[in-house]
């Protein structure tokens, strides 16, 4: 993984900066902002061109933020402890509570800070994703959000290059001195007094997946960007950097099996899976489909998902769910019997009915459903069990909804210290060198997913190491 | 993957919001789509002229082109919303032929040939390039019946022209069983209509002509339909103060006509040329070529109207009065030959979808 440029050296670029900001991003945005109010040389390097700028912000849609009563975005108060304790339920132990406490407080005052740079919210909503309470909306979502950010940057000033991706990085003693980027053909060096690394995950490198999934990344899709290659990962950890976060962690939705490799973002996730069963090749299911709500769930299946044979997974309904998911991008496969939705899917007819018969059998019946909260409807003997929803697959016609696991991102990243600087693998500080957003965000949330809390760490960190940046480079 | 039929592939970019959704803040048409699983021609229709072409949701589209989703909802639904002035449009072999630019531009440019052939026929020249002061100065150019027959026979048809195609437009966006429009419904439409209220982008403004949002394109609305209303006001009453009160034309300048007239002209001369500058900057991406013809058509016929209004008023007492009122006729003349198949009529579906999304809405607690 290493990334020195071939060739020959890379040519000196004339201009020096004050802070070097490397990727587009929510992060990368904060920190070109952030930076902006003292230092006087910002520049912003994004190796996508301005069409797919801002990295995988551009499908996000809300930042989890704590707040008192009486914010008119939200619908309810959301203190620190609560999100605090949410934060360690999905995270199991692994939650570094200072700099988890130090992201909550900040959560509380970043809407503002986002309001005076272009963002834009929308109200509460109906509650799609029952996220009214803890998470703001961004009005039109996250490429709206970064498209303000940028024209903020235009306005104050900051030098944004597109299409310039940066290969590597020149680090004397522990000291940052200049970023190699590649422009083109060309590569050019590119000095400053503080470098900002706000680049993203790996996870749209097959390759690098492949060490950890084996040839099961081969099907997986990513959600987000193609550009986040994990190169200056790669590179911080090779200068020394300390890795933080789990290798093969990742974070994974199911998403339809047709949806494209790469940048399908949201509109290819499924909720049908709560309202039948989910099947693997064989015809078999494999998880409890109705464990608890599906806001809670479905970061879930990627992972179910990309455990089974050939990474596919098939969500069968009946006619009886149809309207109690939102409409999927694709159309189903949809047939009058089971074994002929079988043959359209390619699963052994014989297999697919036994599981659906042994199913059917049993359920309770199609009485006291309630589609919006957990209705204990749930199987009687079958294993795995359906704890919830567990109706009978009896109404034709029938659909099936191909699965596939759909990566969103990744954990691993660099260590940084209480001022976002990166750190050895002794825990020693690189002394203007900064991480922010998700190569970092390891440091507080080595696994486990809370909505919108990836926007939180990059708005935060971000001002952070942007702030940090521009007081060094001021030395 | 674009659909062959204009329709199919509406539906396949609102299947792609529907599954996204990120949008719904932005204005009415997000919600309304939301309501619904899939969508019929009539439902389409509706959620396009629900559409103010704000251009907010093609900047936050993650799926806008070049993207292989190919989402660019301005540009299909403006495309539904020409399609439909054609197809609702009556007779259909005039609305078929004014479907097209250029034919529009020809229909009006023959409009104001004609009315100058006939002025010159039947006033001469001698009367045409005079100067004529005192009360009924236009008659002795134009004839008042000759104005006025005309004028209410065209009226006439271009309301008729209008109402059938509402009508016809409200049968086929309430799937063939439409609701009655409630007082409470019609009320809160022209309020939406009245204040444009979606066309602020969800707040901000709308991001026009470029990326960057903006309330210039509300405000120039604003001043051509303001300035519209005002016009319409001054015609009405110059009609009261002839027909009525037996005072001919021309009006002193403090006069109420002469000073609604002015104000309304000077509005629509203001609001067009920059809707026209506007449009000239605009990015072409998220706009429907034709439709942008149609638009241009409409806008610059109405300026002209107004300019030549308002030259007739400067110039009255001189030898060019004559000349120039028979040219602002003309173009009126064009307006309203134009006006029943054109970008004009946008303000009945428009307003009819606003009153259906009061209906719905309302409906939904």
């Amino acid at each position: 993984m290493s990334v020195v440029p071939d060739g020959p050296d890379p040519r000196d670029s004339e201009a020096s900066y004050d802070v070097i900001v490397v990727g587009g991003g929510n992060a990368a945005l904060s920190a070109a902002l952030s930076a902006r109010r003292t230092a006087r040389r910002v520049l912003i390097l994004e190796r996508a061109p301005r069409h797919m700028r801002g990295g995988n912000s551009r499908h996000t849609r809300n930042v989890r933020c704590a707040h008192d009563p009486g914010d008119p975005y939200l619908t309810a108060e959301y203190g620190e402890d609560e999100f605090l304790d949410d934060l360690r339920k999905v995270g199991g132990g692994q939650v570094d509570a200072e700099l988890a406490r130090f992201a909550i407080r900040e959560s509380k005052i970043l809407p503002a800070w986002m309001t005076e740079h272009g963002a834009g919210w929308q109200r509460a909503l109906r509650g799609t994703l029952s996220l009214g309470r803890t998470n703001r909306f961004f009005l039109g979502g996250g490429k709206a959000l970064v498209n303000a950010y940028y024209e903020t940057c235009r306005r104050l000033g900051v030098e944004v290059r597109y299409e310039s991706s940066v290969e590597d990085i020149r680090i004397t003693g522990r000291r940052a001195e200049a970023v190699v980027v590649r422009c083109g053909g060309s590569h050019t060096l590119v000095r400053g007094n503080a470098v900002v690394v706000a680049a993203g995950g790996f996870e749209a490198n097959l390759d690098w997946l492949k060490r950890y999934w084996g040839d099961a990344a081969d099907n997986f899709a990513v959600r987000g960007t193609p550009y986040n290659d994990g190169t200056m990962l790669a590179a911080l950890l090779d200068k020394g950097a300390m890795q933080v976060g789990d290798p093969k962690g990742f974070h994974a939705i199911a998403v339809d099996a047709r949806a494209p490799k790469y940048d399908g973002g949201i509109a290819t996730r499924l909720d049908s899976i709560p309202f039948g069963i989910v099947v693997n090749r064989a015809g078999a299911r494999f998880s409890d489909e109705g464990e608890d709500l599906w806001p809670k769930r479905y970061a879930t299946w990627g992972a179910r998902v990309a455990a089974q044979p050939g990474q596919i997974a098939y969500s069968i309904v009946d006619a009886k769910a149809i309207g109690c998911f939102l409409p999927p991008l694709y159309q189903p496969f949809q047939a009058e019997s089971i074994a002929a939705l079988a043959a359209l899917v390619q699963i052994d007819a014989g297999a697919l009915g036994r599981t659906v018969g042994e199913y059917n059998r049993a359920t309770v019946g199609n009485t006291a459903f309630r589609a919006d909260v957990l209705d204990g409807l749930e199987t009687r003997g079958l294993r795995p069990a359906k704890s919830n929803w567990a109706r009978p697959l009896d109404r034709p016609p029938f659909y099936a909804l191909p699965l596939r696991p759909g990566i969103t991102f990744t954990y691993m990243g660099v260590g940084v210290d209480e001022t976002a600087r990166v750190v050895d693998r002794h825990g020693q500080p690189f002394v203007n060198l900064y991480a922010a957003g998700e190569i970092m965000s390891g440091n507080i949330l080595a696994n486990g997913y809370l909505a919108g809390f990836g926007m939180t760490i990059g708005g935060v960190f971000g001002r952070l190491a942007g702030r940090e940046a521009a007081t060094h480079a001021g030395h | 993957m674009p659909g062959t039929d204009l329709f199919q592939e509406a539906e396949r970019q609102l299947g792609v919001c529907n599954a996204c959704r990120y949008c719904e803040g932005y204005c009415a048409v997000f919600p309304a789509m939301e309501l619904r699983q899939a969508f019929t021609r009539g439902d389409i229709t509706y959620l396009a002229n629900l559409c103010h072409d704000c251009r907010a949701c093609y900047y936050a589209c993650m799926y806008a082109p070049p993207h292989e989703f190919g989402v660019n909802i301005p540009q299909v639904l403006s495309e539904v919303r020409r399609d439909g002035y054609r197809r609702y449009g009556w007779p259909p072999a005039f609305a078929r032929a004014l479907h097209s630019v250029r034919t529009t531009w020809a229909v009006g440019a023959a409009a104001v040939v004609v009315v100058l052939g006939l002025a010159a026929l039947l006033a001469g020249p001698g009367r045409l390039l005079g100067a004529h002061l005192g009360p009924g100065a236009f008659y002795q150019v134009v004839a008042y019946w000759a104005i006025v027959l005309p004028g209410v026979a065209a009226l006439c048809y271009w309301l008729g022209v209008w109402t059938a195609g509402g009508l016809w437009f409200w049968r086929e966006i309430g799937a063939g069983r439409p609701d009655a429009p409630t007082l409470r419904a019609v009320g809160g439409a022209a309020w939406e209509a009245l204040t444009l209220r979606w066309l602020r982008g969800g707040g901000p403004g709308c991001p026009y002509p470029e990326e960057r949002a903006s309330h210039v394109r509300g405000a120039l609305h604003a001043l051509v339909f303001y300035g519209f209303l005002a016009a319409l006001a001054s015609t009405t009453l110059a009609a009261i103060y002839q027909d009525l009160l037996d005072r001919l034309p021309p009006y002193p300048l403090t006069s109420a006509p002469v000073v609604l007239g002015t104000l309304g002209g000077l509005a629509i001369i203001v609001g067009t040329a920059g809707m026209v500058v506007a449009k000239a900057r605009s990015n072409r991406v998220p706009a429907a070529g034709e439709a942008l013809g149609m638009d241009y058509a409409f806008v610059i016929t109405l300026g002209l109207a107004s300019l030549t209004g308002m030259l007739t008023l400067a110039l009255r007492a001189t030898h060019a009065m004559g000349l120039t009122l028979v040219i602002h006729l003309g173009i009126v003349a064009a307006l309203f030959v134009t006006a029943p198949y054109g970008k004009f009529v946008h303000l009945v579906y428009r307003f009819l979808a606003l009153v259906r999304n009061q209906i719905e809405r309302g409906a939904e607690g």
